[in-house]
């Protein structure tokens, strides 16, 4: 198991942040800023009257992100893996068909969503995060944290 | 190419590059709150969710600040007739029921987000310098997506 700190005031500010760039897509662009939506609109079947330009640029700016925060704070990005390779990638297809099929994720109906008040995305919001719940609690008493 | 022209065409193309270095900018201030709450690291996510573990509530705070902004932000935005950059607003209008259909799907993710401590954002944030397996990680949803959307057509 590995322990990691309480950081309310990070995570409040991490956090603002967040919803400022939900915010500022929609004012730009009219859209909600759902990753799961705007990454897998990528893909085929094509998804019509989508305008994939600036999604583009959207997902560029997620990913070099890190590499930004590095150059500008010295710091490095903290990221501890917490599951063996292959309950990786079994659980990121998980991630990847659950967040089509549930119509948008953490980001879509987490943050957009329910600032919009949504009870669609309330409704999803509190299935995957019980579903999460009681899966990490599974995952501690049958299988001792790790699988 | 008469200047006329010239000077029609540069307004359009001014117009996209805009675009593109907003959408780049937006993406930037998602990361970077991504990398500074926490959410990005795999071990913090699954301690937000193990409640019986070594419980870290760090990313309730996430949620909160976000939201904190986001009702009062999305209620003035929505007020607007049209988005700055485009022609209409194509937000979702079907929100006041819950819709049966998604919530299978919503536990699917919700099973391989604590499976894995990661969702789709910070499956981007992690693609830099964590080698092999972010990369399998993203393909590997990049393929659940995919297979999402062939269903859904």
């Amino acid at each position: 198991m590995i322990e990691t700190s309480f950081t309310p005031l990070a995570s409040l500010f991490g956090g603002i942040l967040i919803g400022l760039s939900a915010l500022l897509t929609a004012l730009f662009y009219g859209r909600i800023m759902g990753v799961s939506g705007i990454v897998s609109r990528l893909l085929p079947p094509r998804a019509s009257g989508w305008n994939q330009q600036w999604t583009i640029a959207f997902i560029v700016g997620v990913i070099v992100a890190p590499l930004i925060w590095q150059l500008t704070t010295g710091s490095g990005v903290t990221a501890q893996f917490v599951a063996s390779p292959i309950v990786l990638m079994v659980g990121a297809f998980f991630v990847g068909l659950g967040s089509v099929m549930g119509n948008g994720c953490t980001s879509g109906h987490g943050v957009c969503g329910l600032s919009r008040l949504s009870l669609r995305s309330f409704s999803a919001t509190v299935t995957f995060m019980g579903v999460a719940f009681v899966t990490a609690a599974v995952i501690r008493f049958l299988f001792q944290g790790y699988i | 190419m008469s200047n006329s022209t010239s000077r029609r065409l540069a307004s359009p193309a001014s117009a996209h590059v805009l675009s593109l270095a907003i959408g780049l900018s937006i993406g930037l201030v998602f990361g970077i709150g991504l990398i500074v709450s926490g959410m990005s690291n795999p071990a913090k996510v699954r301690n937000f969710l193990d409640i019986f573990g070594a419980w870290d509530p760090s990313l309730a705070f996430v949620m909160g600040g976000a939201i904190a902004v986001g009702v009062p932000g999305f209620w003035f935005i929505q007020r607007r007739l049209k988005p700055v950059l485009t022609e209409s607003f194509e937000l979702p209008t079907n929100c006041g029921v819950v819709d049966r259909k998604i919530l299978p799907g919503a536990a699917a993710f919700g099973f391989g987000w604590a499976l894995t401590g990661i969702c789709p954002g910070p499956a981007l944030t992690l693609l830099a310098g964590n080698g092999l397996l972010a990369v399998g990680f993203v393909v590997m949803m990049l393929l659940g997506m995919l297979v999402g959307r062939v269903i859904k057509a």
